[in-house]
């Protein structure tokens, strides 16, 4: 089966959510949509899944046009951030849910069942109600009730966000495994970078209802079409600084410059926008090509053995993850070292130029 | 150190005892404000009982605490007597149709109300509570001809269908509070897992607000039976609801109290019923529900 949305468009109330986003899903692939908050990825799902009808746009399965198609008619699962659960049946129940509705022999079932909340490590909860069990317990059921269906489309909200971080963790391991036994579309939304390059498979990057790229994730990740994906897929956020490109050589706004090695290398003259990591900002020079410029200190975030860096270089905002502790005194000034070879280059309009070499860009 | 130690918990001890003297005094107040309100509450109750068991000449000639010459004549009066017994019959016949009625047509109204957007929902919403604002007697003349002319004078759906006015907007209110505290989230997952809307509502949706329509069952029961004015207009013998039995006692049999304070005895009786079966609920309701 192969899922492909065509052109769909979402209003709500004068209210874009949803703005042209045409994506193809093969069998068996799993998708993460990524975006910040707000970018449409529920809305996006909810589409999919039949839930909401697009006001223009087509959602087509195997090439049929099933946009009316109401939901309960779909092969389709779906897990929500917020743990939903039958409240008023038990959790052995809940999994079987589906499978009651769809008249599945009474043996067949019970061994379905089982074997899904072996999967999800609910096979001591089973003759208890939701609400008693633990937020993770709780989401566990929902992933048991919507993998025993089979569905041909399996449906994740942020389902790991409610959870806290043990769990996240825990989860976060097991699901990628589970979706490659399962073989159905799987299409996963979350906000964080980090989910979608943990999960692999491919992504689809979301600013503002739009689909900015869709690819492998790694791909996604190390070459950015435009400034939008890069800023949706990078966590700390990227950092940027305009810069203008003369006789081979990157002129910054301060009077640095920094030599065109890299991906650097036969730009054409003209004004250009350099992204970089937060890992390739350093405190210490990396290479010989890199170049320190002047900035000052906004605050240092310690996370144990990495600092997070906060910068202020002109004025804009610069993030530095470091390894080590470093603490700096807020308004400081300190010594920032760029590396050419790490940096993204974008064109007035935001699309990428210049890549880092595919290894380097991670 | 032990030196110390001692001198330093004595004052705190001395203090710890100084507030649990002040607790102590506090709480010697804090019953008695409680106290009286049930006891102000519960005098005319005790009075109805106490004046129930008595004879009306003893009613009517001295006034005592308890009674002297205590007598089962007056509920023997309602047990036996058709008129009295039909009029309770009779105002639980309607009240309870009444309740099914309202509460059956509530629940597809407070659905819509909780889960759709539609034009004007809100103002509907709204104008729905101001039904319950207008005093019945507007509708008492309406009513007592539009009812005649159908044929329905004098029966219990009459009464019935005139208490849905100011029933039905509220079991509406109470309900959409209760199901607006079910996420919608748990409709789409039913229709997810391929459940009709029917078998999602009866299965599904109905057991998650029992107590929201345990909560506006009560409320209309209630309402219903102790409203008056539309239930004596609309009704002549063979419905006639007990509180115009009782006013009536008064008019024709000059001075029979004893049996009066015995049939309101009575009709607090059912009210005590219903909340007994709802108690679990609307303790739950009222803290679920927006009421």
């Amino acid at each position: 089966m192969t899922l492909e949305l065509r052109n769909v468009t979402k209003r709500v109330g004068g209210e874009t959510h949803v703005a042209g986003v045409t994506l193809t899903l093969e069998r068996g692939s799993l998708n993460v949509l990524l975006g910040p908050t707000l970018s449409g990825k529920t809305t996006i799902l909810r589409l999919m899944a039949g839930l909401d009808v697009p006001v223009e746009g087509q959602v087509l399965i195997d090439g049929r046009d099933v946009t009316g198609t109401p939901v309960r008619q779909r092969s389709v699962a779906m897990v929500y951030q917020q743990f939903i659960n039958y409240p008023n049946l038990t959790v052995y129940e809940n999994i079987a849910s589906p499978l009651r509705v769809a008249r599945v022999p009474r043996t067949e079932l019970d061994r379905r069942v089982r074997d899904a909340a072996a999967l999800m490590r609910l096979d001591s909860q089973l003759d208890r109600y939701p609400l008693g069990l633990s937020g993770g317990q709780q989401q566990r059921t929902a992933l048991a009730r919507a993998i025993v269906k089979r569905a041909d489309l399996l449906l994740l909200d942020e389902p790991l966000a409610n959870l806290d971080y043990k769990l996240r963790e825990e989860l976060r391991e097991q699901l990628p495994k589970l979706f490659a036994e399962i073989g159905a579309i799987t299409v996963y939304a979350t906000a964080e970078p980090s989910d979608a390059l943990l999960l692999g498979g491919s992504t689809a990057t979301l600013s503002e209802g739009r689909v900015t790229q869709f690819g492998r994730t790694v791909d996604v990740y190390r070459r950015p079409t435009d400034r939008e994906t890069a800023e949706a897929f990078s966590d700390p956020p990227m950092n940027f600084i305009a810069a203008r490109i003369a006789g081979g050589k990157a002129h910054l706004p301060g009077g640095a410059i920094l030599p065109a090695h890299g991906p650097l290398a036969g730009l054409p003259d003209g004004e250009i926008t350099l992204g970089f990591r937060a890992n390739h900002l350093y405190l210490r020079q990396p290479s010989q090509d890199a170049v320190a410029v002047t900035a000052k200190v906004a605050i240092v975030e310690i996370t144990g053995s990495e600092s997070f860096v906060h910068a202020i270089h002109r004025d804009m905002r610069w993030v530095a993850l470091v390894h080590g502790i470093h603490e700096l005194n807020p308004g400081a000034p300190v010594e920032l070292y760029l590396d050419p070879k790490r940096m993204f280059a974008f064109d007035r309009d935001g699309r990428l130029v210049a890549a880092p070499d595919f290894a380097a860009a991670a | 150190m032990t030196d110390t130690a001692t001198v330093a918990s004595r004052p705190m001890h001395s203090t710890g005892a100084a507030r649990r003297a002040g607790a102590r005094r506090r709480i010697g107040f804090s019953w008695l404000v409680p106290a009286l309100y049930i006891l102000f509450l519960m005098v005319p109750i005790y009075w109805l009982l106490n004046m129930s068991f008595k004879t009306t000449n003893e009613i009517l000639g001295t006034f005592s605490l308890w009674p002297n010459e205590f007598t089962f004549a007056n509920y023997h009066k309602i047990v036996t007597d058709p008129v009295w017994y039909n009029g309770y019959l009779n105002s639980i016949a309607y009240a309870t149709l009444n309740t099914i009625l309202s509460v059956s047509v509530a629940l597809p109204a407070a659905y819509a109300f909780s889960r759709y957007r539609f034009l004007g929902d809100k103002h509907l919403f709204f104008w729905l509570l101001t039904n319950r604002m207008a005093p019945p007697a507007i509708f008492a003349l309406p009513f007592f001809q539009l009812y005649s002319s159908v044929g329905l004078f004098d029966t219990h759906i009459a009464v019935a269908l005139a208490h849905c006015l100011f029933n039905i907007p509220l079991a509406v209110w109470i309900l959409e509070g209760f199901m607006s505290g079910v996420p919608k989230e748990i409709d789409e997952t039913a229709y997810i897992d391929g459940y009709s809307f029917r078998r999602f509502f009866f299965k599904i949706f109905i057991p998650l607000i029992a107590g929201g329509i345990g909560v506006a069952a009560f409320f209309c029961f209630m309402f219903s039976w102790v409203e008056l004015l539309l239930a004596k207009t609309l009704t002549s013998v063979a419905a006639r609801p007990i509180a115009s039995v009782m006013t009536r006692t008064i008019s024709i049999s000059g001075y029979e109290l004893g049996v009066l304070a015995a049939a309101g005895a009575l009709t607090i009786v059912p009210g005590a019923i219903v909340i007994y079966f709802v108690r679990n609920y609307i303790a739950k309701g009222f803290a679920l529900g927006r009421v």
